[in-house]
């Protein structure tokens, strides 16, 4: 079993360490810039060293570091508890790999740029945070410290109703926390002894005498990750902030934002509340199905480029509640397949969408404009880039030989056995996919050129350093899928096998 | 009937107070002898220090008795334990971070310099004295010393707000302080004792009746006035607004610190018994509700930065009051986790809004205005005073890595326990509310143009004072646990 004392905490860490030492020191815009792009690499480094180091055959949570009495009082023990399993280890590499795309992807940001670097990378612990926390209000603290910044850097560096976005964002995710507080306090005061540890809630919570109905608990905290998700009707937030982000934040937004309420939903609703899940999951699935359709038809109908990626997100979010939903198994036989199904989908939409996003946000650069009929004929004009959109539009579709498509097959073989219909129903999302991607794709890459954009240049090496890394990502789980969903299994089934449990105890 | 004499050990008690009041009278005689004012202000920060020392000597005087340790002197009339000393603490320290932000503001009063200090700290002697009196009339006569010298001080700019306002601070507290002095007659006559250890002992013994209770909710009344509780919190906008801005601030933290001590001794103490307490905390749990609702909704709509404070404040008070109602909350032990709560939420947003209101003191005196549209881009004029005032913003509406966070969170946490979860959800949904308008303050400062590219200086005592402040919103947001166990300590013995 790995241990590495301390090796989970700078991973956490060290961006934030670095955000304060450019926030007192970095008054030239070079030192600030080298100062992140450092600070980026190491992390990725250390994230995959983390990703590498946990040991899948053992399972379990590991490269623990705790210190049990960071606030010992008796009424209020909060521990500094940090771990990962096989959920969260590959999400951390996800943070890692995308927290560098952001900020190599933001280097020709010219306006306030030592404030720009110091919200990108508090940005990334409290994420990192987020997916490494065994501590329930530890992962509350980091939940809630993603807001500030990602309120600066929609309001500051975005377009358009910048300000609107921004406002509206923080005020749905705080709305959502604020109900998620409740329902932490609630089960601190309902464990016996109280706790916040998440490693031994799920065991605690069986059998306690509940301050609340458990159910509302559920949903309390289950609100909180809805939003986050987004669940439909829960998800006006995200077009808006998506769209008037700038590069770098929609694509930590799109890439790990969301996930972590997908991971919330896993980690929490799924693992402490299995009988609940179990009477709910027909409404997660019918939730999940109205997800993906609902937002492929409005996908359909987007001028704009990033709202349209911004709603395929959306739609692609719903596969992972569908992957979710199909955990309860059926006839009391449970398959972990659903979750990795949707675990993957976390991972690979992470890196389809940022590497969508990201390139959207250099075309935008040099072409100023995402209007989708002002364009055209950008593949001979920008090779690279339309190579790159190319190649994430067809993985979003879910083109075999990529890693969308692992992802959503995996959610289809769990889902099926399960909800047959409502499965087939969702697989018509796939089809609507490929009809706004293609569209989307044929509008702006081929078709006549267009003669404003005669002089326009492709994008430089710096920029492709980015694009490269999530390219290459794209295609290596596409190719062989093991690489992470052995991970994401080894993490995933004592889940599914505590539901069986759980199921086979209902039906006795 | 014992002869009533002083004796040492009474005054060595007393000492706090005395010696804040002696300062007071040094302060007034270093300003009829020396021409240079600004040794004024370090001669009150560091005439604090004797105040502080005779807290610290008498807290270690207590050991380590936990709850048991306390000394009465002064007939039973004064008490000294861990809570009283607690609040002395917090008093001493608030008054010198006022003292601190007030120094380069007292420059624009032509005369009084001297006055203006010596009443801030005879009205902090009168704090303490309250935190820490167990008597019915010692309250109300430390309360009136608390009061007058904050009437005179809202007057002090001496232009027609601040005249008004210290006339009407001076109304309203003698109002509130008359509905208080009939409460506490109601509860004389029916248990025909002023003390409250005897008052908790005659409601254990014969329970409650129509007269107490009345007696009880004119009480809430009176105190609620202290705190800016609705619906007695008409003053506080009107006063906040029209007094000079370190007033403010004064009144905003000692001031409520003050008043939570004494609700929380006579509450907590007099009226424990289960046939009453059920009653005040139903009492305070829609008072609760109602001021932060009010609070937060009113100030959506403020365009002016110390209204928009003194709403924010009558919301806070609210949060608070959450810790009152959650009375029945109880670690294993029997510790009130409401008490403590409250204690901890009181230091927290002391420092809070310390900060918040020492960054507005030093911008609004430079650009002359107390207008939020003139806080546009102060990210650029003075970087570290807006980031000061940005994390002391964040920490008022409760998000982490500050002290407001582990404040609501606790207090919550009480109301959950005591199983009153409506209240709590009242409180996070209010926290969200106030976000609209605190991050409003924010993005004025972050997003908009500045008028000019002036910067913004400040004085070394006002950097002392925010760095203090800050420093304190940021240590115990990261690593609380000293400050709760303080916390918990002091209100040890009010359960006991």
């Amino acid at each position: 079993m790995a241990e590495i004392p301390g090796l989970l905490t700078a991973t956490v860490f060290l961006p934030l360490a670095v955000a304060i030492v450019i926030a007192l020191f970095g008054r030239r815009v070079v030192v600030a810039r080298v100062l992140a792009g450092a600070a980026v690499v190491v992390d990725f480094a250390l994230a995959i060293a983390v990703f590498a180091l946990y040991d899948r055959d053992e399972g379990g949570f590991q490269l623990i570091d705790r210190v049990a009495d960071w606030i010992p009082v008796e009424s209020f023990q909060v521990q500094y508890f940090l771990g990962v399993d096989g959920l969260s280890a590959p999400m951390a590499l996800l943070t890692g790999l995308l927290g560098a795309v952001a900020v190599f992807g933001s280097w020709s940001v010219k306006h306030r740029v030592r404030e720009y670097f110091v919200w990108l990378l508090a940005l990334q612990t409290a994420v990192m945070g987020v997916f490494t926390s065994l501590d329930f209000l530890m992962f509350f603290i980091f939940w809630e410290l993603e807001l500030v910044p990602m309120f600066f850097l929609i309001s500051i560096w975005g377009s358009g109703r910048r300000e609107y976005s921004a406002m509206k964002f923080v005020i749905f995710t705080f709305i959502g926390s604020a109900f998620m507080l409740i329902g932490i306090l609630a089960l601190f005061f309902s464990t016996d002894p109280h706790t916040f540890d998440m490693t031994l809630l799920p065991e605690l919570i069986r059998g306690a005498s509940m301050v609340l109905p458990v159910g509302l608990i559920f949903a309390l905290l289950f609100v909180a990750f809805a939003v986050k998700l987004p669940v439909w009707p829960l998800h006006t937030w995200l077009p808006d902030a998506h769209t008037d982000a700038p590069t770098a934040a929609s694509v930590m937004l799109a890439g790990v934002l969301l996930k972590m309420g997908a991971y919330g939903m896993i980690r929490v609703s799924v693992a402490m509340f299995p009988d609940v899940v179990t009477d709910v999951a027909w409404l997660l699935a019918t939730a999940g199905v109205v997800n993906v359709l609902y937002g492929a038809v409005v996908t359909l109908r987007q001028t704009d480029l990033k709202r349209l990626i911004a709603f395929s997100s959306v739609s692609h979010m719903g596969f992972v509640l569908l992957g979710i939903s199909s955990v309860v198994g059926v006839s009391g036989s449970v398959s972990s397949l659903g979750l990795t199904g949707a675990s993957l989908q976390m991972f690979t939409h992470g890196t389809i969408t940022g590497l969508l996003f990201l390139v959207v946000g250099f075309v935008y650069d040099k072409v100023h404009t995402r209007y989708i009929p002002d364009l055209g004929g950008l593949a001979t004009r920008m090779p690279l880039l339309a190579s790159a959109m190319l190649l994430a539009g067809l993985a979003s579709l879910g083109l075999p030989g990529t890693s969308g498509f692992i992802a959503e097959i995996t959610v289809f073989l769990g889902a099926f056995p399960v909800w047959s219909w409502l499965t087939a129903l969702a697989a018509f999302g796939v089809v609507l996919a490929a009809g706004y991607i293609l569209w989307m794709v044929q509008r702006s890459l081929f078709g006549p050129k267009v003669e404003r954009y005669e002089d326009v240049k492709d994008a430089s090496a710096m920029d492709m350093l980015p694009v490269v890394a999530l390219a290459a990502s794209v295609l290596v789980v596409g190719i062989y899928p093991a690489i992470i969903s052995d991970v994401f299994a080894s993490g995933l089934e004592p889940l599914a096998e505590s539901l069986q449990e759980a199921a086979l105890a209902s039906v006795r | 009937m014992a002869t009533l004499e002083l004796t040492s050990r009474d005054f060595y008690l007393l000492a706090p107070e005395l010696s804040m009041a002696g300062v007071a009278v040094l302060v007034i005689v270093l300003d009829l002898l020396f021409r240079r004012k600004d040794i004024l202000a370090w001669a009150s920060v560091l005439g604090l220090a004797v105040p502080l020392a005779f807290s610290v000597a008498l807290w270690l005087d207590l050991g380590d008795g936990g709850s048991a340790g306390r000394t009465t002197g002064l007939f039973g009339v004064l008490v000294v334990d861990k809570f009283s000393l607690f609040f002395k603490f917090l008093l001493v320290a608030a008054a010198a971070l006022v003292v601190l932000v007030s120094c380069d503001y007292v420059k624009r009063f032509q005369r009084f310099q001297g006055e203006y200090y010596a009443l801030v700290l005879l009205s902090t002697s009168g704090m303490m004295m309250l935190a820490s009196t167990t008597e019915l009339i010692t309250i109300y006569v430390a309360l009136e010393l608390t009061a007058l010298p904050i009437a005179a001080l809202a007057a002090f700019a001496r232009d027609s707000r601040s005249s008004e306002s210290g006339v009407k601070f001076l109304v309203l507290s003698a109002v509130s302080s008359a509905v208080l002095l009939y409460g506490m007659v109601l509860v004389y006559g029916f248990t025909g004792t002023t003390s409250i250890a005897g008052i908790a002992a005659q409601v254990a013994a014969g329970g409650s009746g129509n007269a107490l209770l009345f007696g009880v909710v004119l009480m809430v009344a009176g105190f609620g006035f202290k705190i800016a509780s609705v619906p007695f919190q008409m003053w506080a906008p009107d006063v906040y607004e029209g007094s000079p801005t370190p007033v403010t601030a004064f009144l905003s933290v000692a001031s409520k610190a003050a008043g939570f001590a004494v609700i929380l001794r006579v509450f907590y103490v007099a009226f424990a018994d289960e046939s009453l307490n059920l009653e005040w905390g139903a009492i305070f749990a829609m008072l609760s509700v109602l001021s932060m609702t009010f609070g937060n909704l009113v100030a959506i709509r403020q365009s002016n930065i110390k209204r928009l404070l003194a709403y924010s404040t009558i919301a806070h008070a609210g949060y608070m009051m959450v810790g009152l109602a959650a009375v029945a909350a109880r670690t294993a032990d029997g510790e009130s986790i409401g008490a403590s709560g409250v204690i901890f939420y009181l230091a927290g947003y002391a420092a809070t809004n310390l900060a918040a209101f020492a960054v507005i003191i030093a911008i609004t005196s430079r650009v002359g205005s107390d207008e939020i549209r003139d806080f546009a881009g102060m990210a650029r004029r003075t970087p570290y005073l807006a980031a000061a005032l940005g994390f002391a913003l964040i920490s008022l509406i409760g998000v982490p890595p500050t002290v407001g966070f582990i404040a609501k969170v606790y207090i919550f946490g009480a109301a959950v326990d005591a199983n009153l979860e409506w209240l709590a959800v009242a409180g996070v949904v209010n926290s969200v509310l106030s976000a609209y308008y605190y991050l409003r303050i924010v993005k004025e400062m972050y997003l908009s143009e500045p008028a000019s590219d002036e910067r913004v200086p400040s004085g070394l005592p006002m950097r002392l004072a925010v760095l203090a402040a800050f420093a304190g919103v940021l240590v115990f947001g990261v690593y609380p646990a000293p400050l709760l166990e303080l916390s918990k300590a002091a209100a040890a013995v009010l359960v006991s």
